[in-house]
């Protein structure tokens, strides 16, 4: 049980990473990149290559695909998403969806359909573990994972907040033209989010391939986790994201104690609770917003410029 | 970017703006000027196409026809945000403050990206504007905790920090007390005597005729009259349009 909740835990970093490039676009961009794990796929087969076939180490293989990946996101918002934005609500969900199609079967081309993995190439790492008292053994990739998550998150969470492109980025977030009105460009902000979403989720990507095998269709199912660590979480908040994530992957470590049949299923399950909760709280939320809205008609104050 | 009340030049000019939404027409060919340190009032009943030519002015939207200059500057072709940088700021009827940022960062966005300072001159500039606007004590609660003054005045804020030297000020007296609105009217008197352009739209006219030495009135997305305020109110059109008759 105890084992369970910790590689759970460890479980929710990789979670948090992949959800956080998703939540990243959302919140900023206004975007919901169906084709976010198939870009994720699409780092971890990169890195493999150049690990493959340039015989590249697997370090500067993951500096590299990081790179590769975020100038990947920035022409893509330049070049694909900017303009599907332009063509209202349903035009960018049928551009990622076909996005996402192209990717998979590009890959397929490329890299043909076979399993693969980096856990070859990482040597000891892939199966050492520490021994903790209570007969407990946790995987030293996992851990290393974790960490990174952490770091990365926290990296960005400082970002966020501290930086000037971190400001403008939430102020675009809040109100894109509010913002333009204070000298930010909204576009250049956009662009520098979905460089840093396509990042994650190539790093996300890699993540996979160390501690399992990817194939190109693995995307749909990375997305559909990346969705719910990101509702579990709450859109909009790194912290929230990290905890959604750490919920996803307690749930699926002990559903799996069950049945590894219904690891998937439990997270699925929570996934919809959480859900439907917010949905209810959402409701209540526009009755009190009705309730504001008649206050603020009452003392709407337009008359007295009439009398002068 | 401040710029002093030399030249004859007007430091912010519209020349025969028009703007259509499809086949709805809703500013003609309005012709508006506002000479450096000078402070002009809009007045108009709603829906006469005010706070749409503050739009055209800042850049929100394309005009369909015209063109609009400050200082001297053809801004065809520029960005909101590029305006900004250029020195026009505008502030929203309705407030509309980065509800999850801090009153703090909402003005420190605003000085960075807007008027280009680095970090600690914006943090000084930031908390200078705070104090003259009377937010400091404020500073550090989040802008969503607001309640509608001290929205206004974030908002107004926010204009401050991108350093404009024409400032759109659009219904910012709308809600408040008397004593509010004293208080706002020292502030933009204040900014005035800097050197500032001042635009103000508004419909609380005896508040606004308390510092706008011009007056331009539209109606139905055209410019009725303009000039000196009790001219154009004494306006038989402007009478008609804006206060529904004349007076006894």
């Amino acid at each position: 049980m105890l084992d369970s909740l910790i590689q759970g835990i460890l479980l929710g970093g990789y979670y948090a990473v992949l959800a956080a490039g998703l939540s990243l676009m959302f919140g900023v961009v206004r975007f919901i990149n169906l084709a976010h794990g198939d870009m994720a796929v699409l780092g971890a087969l990169s890195a493999l290559w150049l690990v493959q076939s340039l015989g590249l180490g697997v370090p500067l293989a993951i500096v590299i695909t990081l790179l590769g990946m975020a100038a990947l996101g920035w022409l893509m918002q330049r070049f694909i998403f900017e303009r599907a934005l332009a063509g209202g609500f349903l035009v960018p969900i049928l551009t990622t969806i076909g996005l996402g199609a192209a990717l998979q079967n590009g890959m397929f081309a490329v890299f043909g359909s076979n399993t693969k993995s980096l856990g070859a190439h990482i040597g000891s790492l892939s199966w050492a573990s520490w021994q903790l008292p209570g007969g407990i053994y946790v995987g030293q990739l996992p851990v290393y994972m974790f960490v990174t998550a952490v770091l990365v998150l926290g990296a960005l969470h400082l970002t966020l907040t501290r930086t000037a492109f971190g400001r403008a980025l939430r102020a675009t977030s809040s109100d894109a033209e509010a913002a333009s009105l204070c000298g930010v460009d909204p576009r250049r902000v956009q662009r520098g989010a979905a460089a840093i979403a396509v990042a994650l989720a190539g790093l996300a990507g890699i993540f996979l391939a160390m501690r399992a095998q990817v194939t190109p269709f693995s995307g749909p199912m990375m997305l559909i986790f990346a969705f719910e660590a990101v509702v579990i979480g709450g859109i909009g908040s790194l912290r929230g994201t990290l905890i959604g994530g750490i919920i996803l992957g307690v749930v699926q470590s002990l559903g799996a104690l069950l049945s590894p049949q219904i690891s998937i299923l439990a997270g699925h399950l929570v996934f919809l609770a959480v859900l439907g909760w917010r949905l209810s709280q959402l409701a209540a939320a526009e009755r009190g917003g009705w309730r504001l809205a008649l206050r603020a008609l009452t003392h709407k104050p337009d008359v007295t410029g009439r009398k002068a | 970017m401040m710029m002093q009340a030399m030249t004859a030049e007007p430091m912010l000019r519209a020349s025969g703006v028009n703007k259509s939404y499809g086949a709805l027409k809703v500013l003609f060919d309005v012709d508006f000027h506002a000479m450096p340190g000078e402070a002009v009032g809009i007045v108009g009943p709603n829906g006469a196409g005010k706070t749409t030519l503050f739009g055209a002015l800042a850049g929100s939207f394309p005009v369909s026809s015209g063109s609009i200059h400050l200082a001297g500057e053809n801004l065809s072709g520029t960005s909101a945000a590029e305006r900004c940088r250029l020195g026009l700021a505008r502030t929203h009827q309705v407030p509309r403050p980065f509800l999850g940022m801090s009153v703090f960062e909402n003005v420190h966005v605003a000085a960075r990206s807007g008027a280009g300072m680095d970090q600690a001159t914006a943090t000084d500039e930031a908390a200078e504007i705070l104090r003259r606007t009377g937010l400091l004590a404020l500073a550090n609660r989040s802008a969503a905790s607001l309640g509608l003054l001290d929205r206004k005045r974030l908002e107004v804020a926010r204009a401050l920090a991108t350093r404009p030297s024409v400032i759109l000020l659009d219904e910012i007296g709308g809600g408040l007390t008397e004593a509010e609105l004293g208080a706002l009217i020292d502030l933009i008197r204040s900014l005035q005597a800097d050197g500032m352009t001042v635009v103000w739209i508004e419909h609380i006219l005896h508040a606004l005729l308390r510092v706008v030495t011009r007056l331009v009135c539209m109606a139905e997305g055209r410019i009725l009259a303009q000039g000196d305020p009790r001219d154009v109110m004494a306006h038989p059109q402007v009478q008609r349009a804006y206060l529904g008759s004349s007076p006894e």
